[in-house]
């Protein structure tokens, strides 16, 4: 049995590990992805009273603190029956916003985009922010500092600080909006819907406009026929803060829509030994292993399912675009993991929209912050969705809304089980009879990590999409007969 | 000092057991990212360069001027790093609070592995009708054996593993302190200024939160607490401990500009133990005592009893590091 290790070099030896085993013919035989670290926040959760989970569980990421924060502020909710005052949802959904804007900016430019802006063939020196600058204009670099530097600001105005905020409580938030905070953000937002256009443009110019990527985008190796959940409102259209999951099939017809409190009758979780990390998978499908199809539970949580389990967006731009893509596409749902890239960008476009409609509702500047509690605590589940993916916070509390359990399902490990498959599979279409495509493999791989934007913050605590790669390859004694390596990102 | 031609001093950046949240802090300085491109070489610093394992072996010990080291050191392989680093580094700073003194996950330490695993694998929606646990050593079906690092029973600081040279806490340190250090250590390198005392606190006050906060102290005596999620209006502008709600900001080190309090939050301890302070949840005990307006024990405690979870309270961030940190032992690990 030969033996190919690749280590992500962010985190060295271990830290999420793939183990490439091939058979004695020397075609792959199996792949394992492992998350080596684990910190058990369930746990010693445990004994802290819930007001305080916003504030502890932004400390499982530092990359998306405001997703915890936010899903934490939900689940207390839900724990005290209580119903925060309509500013407060705003002021929440608001901060929500210029977190998503930030994070799918630096996603797209950063990390995901140069593949596309430079070609999957460009050279590695030449396949990072920088590159892309150099493409497209100088300017450009400006934009998408000014950019992060808006959904920042927008985060820190709300949330007290840069990075873990601190304002959402049970009922509500401690911090209000003033009119010249409001002015603001509406400045800012107004200039972020034209930066997501450009941005959609930019994508229209060079990859739509090439065939070849296309090409690239809709073939096998990077297709998986998996099912897709996200957050709805009412209307089925995406929603990022609030609402009910919708699951769909990988024939896109919708098996349901569950409320948070209902997360357990639709989501379940399985336990591998030789990694940290659990396996998340749709229950009343089953697990059957890391498998696509209809009767395979495996479902994916990203921009992607976003708009493959939604109807639509709620704002008018990004609707046309979500309808843009689909046309494009081929219709609903699409499988291919690399139109995960444009599909954040529409909701790039989305958050925008939704900030600029929240800077301007004129319940933002309410001094309405806050309902208090009045039932006793119990039980509650809060959802929001994490850019990486459907988050979920559990808890039970006693009387005194002390936490008694927790249960956390987070953003980027929904993915777990297709990322793995989508490695076993980039593996399987480039080692053939122990030959190893040394260059296609790394990149490939890479490609495959960087679609699903993961962050392992929650595990390995790579940033997203950070995935410089080291290949050992060894012979069937253990004997190591090369090294490649890879980096890409440069944030 | 420098062996690859540019004589620029050498400098890493690592994250144990982390969220992430030190780098992004880091990344945050802006523009002063290229002042520290400019005066260093950065030879290690997985998240925003290529670098490997082997080549931070290949270093000549203390070769790297300076490591910034954040995260705690929670498994086998966070502790590897953290002695290769500071025999290959001249500078090692402990960097946030994990590193400086376990930070949230430290509380980790009131618990067992076993119950930490069972909370993780034994959870409500997770179908573990076997008990699966993650192994250190695994046999897969094909023959191989697959390896992850040991889950220690407890979580160490840095410190704790390994001689430290300085301290800069904070959940993260905020990018202006973390600026104002790499200005220090620039300016020092360039023979223009003098780096504190070994073992000193860097990037942060030498006071308390409670020093740096707007909201007014009238030095009012309390008799009872509340939380804040049961407080219909926060007074704006009045100290929030004042308000019967617990705010860490006494015991709390400056440096922080009291961020949290300035927004109608409590100070939550993250910048750790203020100066001289040797046991973070004794001070803030001690501090909560004096602002209790009775002297009549059972009243006292009525009183006390209107902070639910003292523990978790006085010792949020730093469990860890502090004098109760031999908390509870494990009853077993998840050696193969």
């Amino acid at each position: 049995m030969q033996r190919i290790t690749i280590d992500p070099i962010t985190r060295l030896e271990g830290h999420g590990k793939i183990e490439i085993l091939l058979d004695e013919v020397g075609e792959v035989a199996n792949t394992y992805f492992q998350i080596p670290e684990l910190r058990g926040f369930e746990r010693f959760c445990v004994g802290r009273p819930v007001e305080e989970m916003p504030v502890l569980t932004n400390r499982i990421c530092g990359v998306c603190p405001e997703a915890h924060h936010m899903a934490a502020a939900k689940a207390g909710d839900a724990v005290y029956g209580v119903e925060p005052t309509s500013t407060a949802k705003k002021l929440r959904e608001l901060l929500y916003m210029g977190f998503y804007f930030t994070d799918h900016t630096t996603h797209f430019y950063a990390l995901g985009g140069p593949d596309f802006v430079m070609g999957p063939d460009a050279p590695v020196a030449e396949r990072n922010i920088l590159g892309v600058i150099h493409k497209v204009g100088l300017e450009i670099g400006g934009k998408v500092i000014q950019a992060r530097k808006y959904g920042h600001t927008v985060v820190e105005m709300l949330g007290g600080r840069k990075v873990h905020p601190c304002t959402a409580i049970p009922g509500g938030v401690t911090k209000g909006l003033t009119e010249e905070e409001r002015q603001k953000i509406e400045g800012m937002g107004r200039w972020g819907i034209e930066f997501a256009q450009f941005s959609l443009q930019l994508f229209n110019d060079l990859v739509l406009g090439n065939q070849g990527y296309v090409d690239l985008i809709l073939g096998d190796v990077y297709t998986h026929r998996t099912h897709y959940i996200g957050l709805v409102d009412e209307q089925n259209r995406v929603n990022f803060y609030d609402g009910k999951v919708s699951v769909v099939d990988p024939d896109g017809q919708r098996l349901g829509k569950y409320a948070p409190a209902e997360y357990t009758d639709w989501i379940a979780e399985h336990v591998e030994p030789w990694t940290y990390l659990k396996f998340p998978y749709l229950k009343q499908v089953g697990w059957k292993g890391f498998v696509d199809g209809n009767d395979s539970g495996v479902y994916m949580a990203t921009p992607l399912s976003r708009l493959n389990a939604a109807d639509g967006m709620a704002t008018p731009l990004a609707q046309a675009e979500y309808e843009k893509f689909f046309t494009t596409l081929g219709g609903k749902p699409v499988h291919q993991r690399l139109a995960t890239h444009w599909a954040r960008l529409i909701e790039l476009l989305y958050a925008a929209e939704r900030l600029v409609e929240l800077a301007t509702d004129e319940e933002i500047t309410s001094p309405h912050l806050h309902t208090v509690p009045t039932k006793t605590p119990t039980e509650g589940v809060g959802i929001v969705e994490a850019p990486r993916g459907t988050l979920t916070h559990h808890y039970w509390t006693d009387e005194r809304g002390i936490l008694t359990k927790v249960n956390l399902i987070v953003g980027t490990t929904n993915n777990y089980a297709p990322i793995s498959m989508s490695i076993k599979k980039a593996a399987q279409s480039l080692i053939h009879e122990g030959t190893v495509i040394s260059e296609g493999l790394l990149n490939m791989v890479e490609m495959a990590f960087r679609a699903y934007d993961p962050c392992f913050g929650c595990a390995t605590h790579s940033l997203p999409g950070q995935m410089p790669l080291q290949v050992t390859i060894r012979d069937a004694d253990g004997q190591v007969v090369d090294v490649l390596s890879q980096y890409c990102g440069n944030s | 000092m420098s062996d690859n031609g540019s004589g620029k001093p050498k400098f890493a950046m690592y994250w144990a057991a982390s969220c992430g949240g030190c780098e992004i802090a880091v990344l945050n300085i802006g523009e002063k990212i290229l002042d520290v491109d400019a005066a260093f070489d950065v030879v290690f610093w997985p998240v925003a360069m290529d670098a490997k394992y082997h080549d931070v072996e290949a270093m000549p010990d203390k070769s790297i001027t300076l490591t910034l080291f954040n995260g705690s050191i929670r498994n086998q392989e966070n502790e590897h790093l953290a002695k290769l680093l500071r025999q290959k580094s001249a500078i090692l700073v402990a960097f946030g609070s994990c590193a400086t003194e376990g930070c949230i996950p430290g509380m980790a330490n009131f618990s067992s592995t076993e119950e930490i695993f069972t909370a993780v694998y034994d959870t409500i929606s997770t179908h573990n009708p076997e008990g699966t646990r993650p192994k250190t050593e695994w046999m897969t079906p094909e023959g191989i054996v697959l390896t992850i690092p040991q889950f220690y029973p407890m979580i160490k600081t840095l410190d704790q593993v390994v001689d430290v040279d300085y301290f800069m806490p904070g959940c993260p340190p905020e990018s202006h302190q973390i600026a104002a250090v790499v200005d220090l250590v620039i300016q020092a390198l360039a023979g223009k200024a003098t780096l504190p005392p070994k073992g000193s606190v860097i990037g942060a006050g030498g006071s308390t939160v409670c020093d740096e906060c707007v909201r007014a102290r009238n030095v009012k005596k309390i008799d009872k607490f509340v939380r804040i999620h049961e407080v219909a209006e926060v007074d704006p502008t009045l100290c929030l401990l004042e308000q019967g709600i617990l705010c860490n900001g006494l015991a709390t080190r400056s440096g922080c500009g009291a961020l949290c309090p300035g927004v109608g939050a409590a100070c939550i301890g993250c910048y750790g133990p203020a100066a001289d302070v040797v046991d973070y949840g004794a001070r803030l005990m001690t501090a909560v005592a004096s602002v209790i307006d009775s002297r009549d024990p059972n009243e006292i405690e009525a009183i006390l009893d209107g902070i639910p979870d003292p523990a978790g309270s006085f010792y949020r961030f730093n469990l860890a590091h502090s004098l109760l940190r031999a908390g509870k032992p494990a009853v077993s690990g998840n050696k193969p």
